[in-house]
């Protein structure tokens, strides 16, 4: 018996060593299920969707064609767009100014090698948005980029870019909670029913 | 050694792979045309292609270009006669002149890909490049010169 239990915990530690290396979306729904719980899921909603309002996520998800800048959320300078693909227009590519890393010290252009806004086809607007129309636009494949619930919590808890919010670089604040603890949320949110917020949340 | 290919020519260069674009271009290739403004991506004085794209070798580092292609002002053109150049010489475009290689690198890629740019298309590429002399409207006028020229030249 003890042979068997020491076996078992062995393969589950094999599991989640290899689980904790997949970096790309997981096509089934592998997500953990819990009974549902609506109020247990609105709550952690509300912590995710500080985090997605605060300037380190919501300036690449602006409601205009035009990306935000600083922790005041204001319009990027140098009338900077959207463009098509979202990665800017003509000689204003994102990634003339924005580096694969960020560059250093302060007010230098941050990086990523995926720097951009959504393309203008989806654009995944977070500015302005209730936690209500949030919630609902994150779990709506026509609005999410095709994500699934699994793909959506790989996407929050596993891309880069994404990353790129907690590795800022110089003088930029960071989201309200850490990235593991974000992650968190975002799974009990969805393990508990993934409910949207009732409409008068704020 | 860091090979980058500028203006068709190759170069093994010895320099730290962080060293700015900018300072291989100008300070161990020789290649003064391009200009430094201000450092941190803000003007645009910097600008050349990389690829074909318009990117600020002030804050691109030597390393991103290893391997690719890069054309400076000198290599816009054979004889300084691309459609801008000539615009920009018949409309007395520059000032002071020191933004002027960046302006007429940017404009070139606007052109590449929309060759006959509305108002606003020139807005929407042009206002990264800053002209401290205000010469705005001169570069207006000169991108919708250097248009018909190439499009004049494209139909000859």
């Amino acid at each position: 018996m003890k042979k068997l239990i020491f076996l078992g915990m062995v393969l589950a530690i094999a599991a989640i060593a290899e689980l904790s290396f997949k970096t790309e979306a997981v096509k089934t729904n592998t997500y953990p299920a819990l009974p549902k719980d609506s109020i247990g899921s609105v709550k952690a909603f509300m912590s995710v969707y500080r985090v997605l309002k605060s300037a380190r996520c919501m300036n690449c998800h602006p409601a205009g064609d035009a990306p935000l800048q600083g922790d005041d959320s204001h319009i990027h300078t140098m009338n900077v767009k959207r463009g098509a693909d979202g990665k800017g227009l003509y000689s204003v590519r994102c990634s003339n100014c924005h580096q694969a890393e960020n560059t250093a010290g302060l007010h230098m252009p941050p990086g990523n090698p995926k720097w951009g806004l959504p393309p203008a086809n989806m654009r995944m607007v977070f500015q302005g948005r209730t936690p209500r129309q949030l919630a609902l636009q994150l779990l709506d494949p026509k609005q999410n980029g095709g994500r699934s619930k699994t793909q959506l919590i790989d996407h929050m808890a596993n891309d880069d870019l994404v990353g790129w919010a907690w590795h800022p670089g110089d003088g930029r604040t960071l989201p309200p909670m850490s990235r593991p603890a974000f992650a968190a949320q975002v799974r009990l949110w969805i393990a508990k029913g993934a409910y949207a917020p009732p409409a008068k949340a704020k | 050694m860091i090979n980058i290919t500028v203006n068709g020519q190759h170069h093994d260069v010895d320099a730290d792979p962080n060293m700015p674009l900018l300072w291989v271009i100008r300070d161990i290739l020789g290649l003064t045309g391009t200009k430094y403004g201000c450092g941190a991506a803000q003007c645009g004085a910097c600008t050349v292609h990389l690829n074909g794209e318009a990117v600020r070798s002030c804050v691109t580092k030597v390393n991103r270009a290893a391997g690719q292609n890069i054309v400076t002002i000198e290599g816009l053109s054979a004889n300084n006669n691309h459609p801008l150049q000539l615009a920009w010489n018949e409309m007395n475009v520059p000032q002071c002149g020191y933004c002027q290689s960046g302006q007429i690198m940017s404009a070139a890629v606007l052109l590449r890909e929309k060759p006959d740019p509305t108002d606003q298309d020139i807005d929407d590429a042009m206002s990264g490049n800053i002209c401290r002399c205000g010469t705005y409207q001169r570069i207006r006028a000169a991108i919708h010169k250097a248009a018909a020229m190439q499009t004049e030249g494209a139909r000859l």
